[in-house]
């Protein structure tokens, strides 16, 4: 099955009641995940599972569980502790005709796997002049706000959006993840899918019908008039509450979430700018060269007429990841977003 | 106490090797080779004649190589010389399904499984990061170089977990039993790839046989830097049996990689084979060994010389002088052939840039090539038409 084949055929009526309300389902996005990989392993017998403590635990986050028993060791294998091991493994099992989906434990041990993921899975397709595809995912849980150790709290999403050869992707919602991640499966691309650990738990409507837009499409999910601010991953939920916030100070923001880190979307976040003449872009990542930085300057030169203000960013600090007690510091909050929402007004 | 910085220790005392020929041709089997030597009676005189033949153009093809890099048709040749027989044995010792997992340096091991010697040019010239198709049986399932070392041992523990979960190992048929090869060098075995495909392999039992060169030298760094330990013993910590044979005997390394391609189609698990032989050139053509090891040093391995070996047993053997005349023309014309071949390499499409960086469509390559195209048909000189025939490639020195 491809993307396109998963790819609706057209926006679903809100006003008609096609939609069996079986279909809706409200859960977590660590279940939505989960549902997303058994739904994609009922359907395709390729599909198999790798990486640490997934099996018989189901995942230090839970995520897996479930499936080891549903499915058995062949298909869901709890691997050595070795990263780059796993996604090494992960590309010949590819090579044979295998989708494996690979779960690093946290961002920040997923460098140990930068080589196999950079110099080989992101190449292999061009190596192989096209005679060759690379239908893996890697997912990796990431990002703040878990109070955790060091190395346990990272955005690690420049690095792989900086490398030709990969798709990168972060979901903000339960329904987001359970199709991002069956559209990642079936993808015949390699995937880098970042998942906002912070928002495993809290609930959401899930409607396993059908997906509401592409796996690379970027999307407005708060109309607004004054400024855009444009996150992704857990960010969307603190751009959604400074958006409240600066309803009730009488600023209208308008909301994008970007759900594709490469290859980015354009379209709604360039109709947005057009509309609101100010844009946001927030990142839990540092913000030297970061994905925040590359939209400001595209947007800049696609919508360069439109703007009345430059493009602000507000980012993770360019310092490493502190102690945890300084994490609520370090990461952009509703506040520090409306400072930036009142500087780009002020222009 | 000696210090380890200052002056490496050697590598350990005498350890059993696996050997059949002697240095000057005689068949005298080591008594480590006694569990190996009922695969040499797979051996037809016609299969001894095809090892010397193999042999002798993988020298040929190098030699070639080496002169067209020199004369600026190609960025950079890889050459093997001095490590034929450790290829030709182990190439001959796979079967058609089994899939081979090459470094860079394996020209003859393609060239038996089915790859076109002038395929290989074409990634040596910069017209191809690949060069030859894998997924076509054709090839005989002869896996696209890799340059960064180590990280091939990983893909082919892990195509043979494929094979594993497939269940094409271990039927008791032999044409449906399968397993993987992985070629690597002394260097690469420090890598941490190969230490964890040393632990996948063992954990999931793959039918994979790992097939460690050991050449001496890695650039300039003696194996000495390498390892406190002969290399074949790098994987019994993993639970991985290890071998040692002399890969300057073609036969030995049949034999040894015969019996340990079986076990592992078999289901007895991996193994590792380290073969021991020398690099008799440079690295690369970009490498100068005068700066790093003496004369004696080669004149010794000199003496040694895998092709001349094989051919003073095959004449011990009463070949007639014949044979060896006909491998030579026959070496002669492919090198012939190679040179008169690779001026005429077309470079790549501009849009080989773009072309296969994604299997599915991604709008910034689309918009990228786009952009080339435009911009091409603006310019008065395209890049189209000035690089028709590229000279001098810059040689870079770009595998390790």
């Amino acid at each position: 099955m491809t993307i396109e084949a998963m790819t609706p055929t057209g926006r679903r009526d809100e006003t008609s009641s096609e939609v069996r309300t079986s279909d809706i389902q409200k859960m977590p996005m660590a279940k939505a995940l989960n549902a997303g990989m058994r739904q994609a392993m009922l359907d395709d017998p390729k599909v198999l599972l790798m990486g640490e403590d997934i099996g018989t635990l189901g995942g230090v986050f839970r995520v897996t569980e479930g499936l080891h028993a549903e499915f058995g060791p062949r298909r869901v294998l709890d691997t050595p502790l070795a990263e780059s091991g796993i996604v090494g493994t992960a590309i010949g099992l590819a090579m044979h005709g295998y989708r494996p989906v690979c779960e690093i434990q946290f961002d920040g041990f997923v460098f140990p796997a930068f080589d196999q993921i950079t110099t080989q899975l992101a190449k292999l397709t061009a190596r192989h002049e096209g005679r060759m595809s690379m239908p893996v995912v890697i997912r990796i849980p990431y990002g703040g706000h878990i109070g955790a150790v060091e190395h346990h709290q990272e955005s690690p999403e420049t690095y792989f959006a900086h490398t030709p050869g990969l798709r990168v992707v972060s979901p903000s919602t339960p329904n987001d993840a359970y199709w991002m991640m069956r559209q990642s499966i079936a993808s015949a691309d390699p995937i880098i899918f970042l998942e906002p650990k912070s928002r495993y738990w809290p609930k959401g409507e899930v409607d396993l019908s059908a997906p509401a837009v592409p796996l690379h499409a970027s999307r407005v999910v708060r109309t607004g008039t004054d400024v855009t601010v444009l996150g992704h991953g857990a960010m969307v939920s603190t751009l959604l509450r400074a958006a409240e916030i600066a309803a009730e100070e009488g600023t209208s923001l308008e909301v994008v979430d970007l759900r594709s880190i490469s290859p980015i979307d354009y379209g709604p976040i360039l109709e947005s700018v057009r509309k609101t003449t100010r844009l946001v872009v927030a990142q839990e990542a540092h913000g030297f060269v970061s994905v925040g930085s590359e939209i400001a300057a595209t947007v800049t030169e696609k919508s360069f007429y439109s703007l009345e203000a430059p493009v602000l960013r507000v980012s993770g600090f360019d310092a490493p990841f502190p102690p945890a007690k300084l994490e609520d510091v370090f990461l952009p909050d509703a506040d520090r977003v409306l400072e930036a929402v009142d500087r780009v007004l002020a222009y | 106490m000696p210090d380890a910085i200052d002056s490496p220790p050697s590598v350990g005392p005498t350890v059993p090797t696996v050997q059949v020929l002697t240095a000057d041709g005689r068949y005298e089997p080591t008594d480590a080779a006694a569990d190996y030597l009922s695969y040499l009676d797979r051996l037809s005189d016609d299969d001894h004649v095809r090892f010397y033949r193999d042999m002798v153009i993988a020298r040929s093809f190098d030699t070639e190589a080496t002169n067209l890099q020199r004369q600026g048709q190609l960025a950079l040749w890889p050459p093997s010389r001095g490590q034929e027989a450790a290829q030709v044995g182990s190439a001959h010792a796979a079967r058609r399904q089994d899939h081979i997992f090459p470094s860079y340096r394996e020209h003859i091991v393609g060239m038996i499984r089915g790859v076109d010697p002038i395929d290989i040019i074409r990634v040596m010239r910069g017209v191809t990061n690949g060069g030859w198709d894998p997924t076509d049986p054709a090839f005989g399932n002869f896996h696209v170089y890799t340059l960064v070392l180590g990280t091939q041992a990983l893909h082919a523990t892990g195509y043979a977990l494929g094979m594993s979960l497939d269940g094409t190992v271990a039927t008791g048929d032999a044409e449906v039993d399968t397993a993987t090869m992985v070629y690597f060098g002394d260097g690469a075995s420090s890598e941490g790839d190969v230490s964890e495909a040393f632990v996948f392999a063992a954990s999931y039992q793959t039918p994979q046989v790992f097939f460690l060169q050991n050449n001496q030298w890695a650039i300039s760094v003696p194996v000495s830097t390498q390892s406190r330990t002969p290399l074949y013993l790098r994987s019994s910590g993993f639970g991985i049996p290890g071998v040692q044979v002399d890969g300057n005997d073609v036969l030995a390394s049949y034999a040894v990689a015969a019996k340990h391609l079986d076990d592992a189609r078999s289901g007895h698990g991996p193994s590792l084979i380290e073969a021991v032989t020398y690099r008799m050139g440079a690295h690369t053509t970009s490498d100068d060994p005068t700066r790093y090891r003496g004369s004696d040093e080669e004149a010794a391995w000199a003496l040694r010389d895998p092709i001349t070996r094989f051919r003073t047993y095959l004449q011990s053997r009463g070949a007639a002088s014949t044979i060896f005349d006909d491998v030579e023309t026959e070496a002669d014309d492919l090198a012939a052939d190679v040179r008169r071949r690779t001026p005429l390499l077309d470079p790549p499409a501009l849009e080989a840039i773009f072309d296969n960086v994604y299997t599915e469509q991604h709008p910034v390559t689309d918009e990228q090539r786009a952009w080339l195209q435009r911009y091409e048909r603006s310019l008065d000189t395209p890049a189209e038409e000035t690089r028709a025939a590229p000279e001098g490639a810059a040689a870079t020195e770009g595998a390790q």
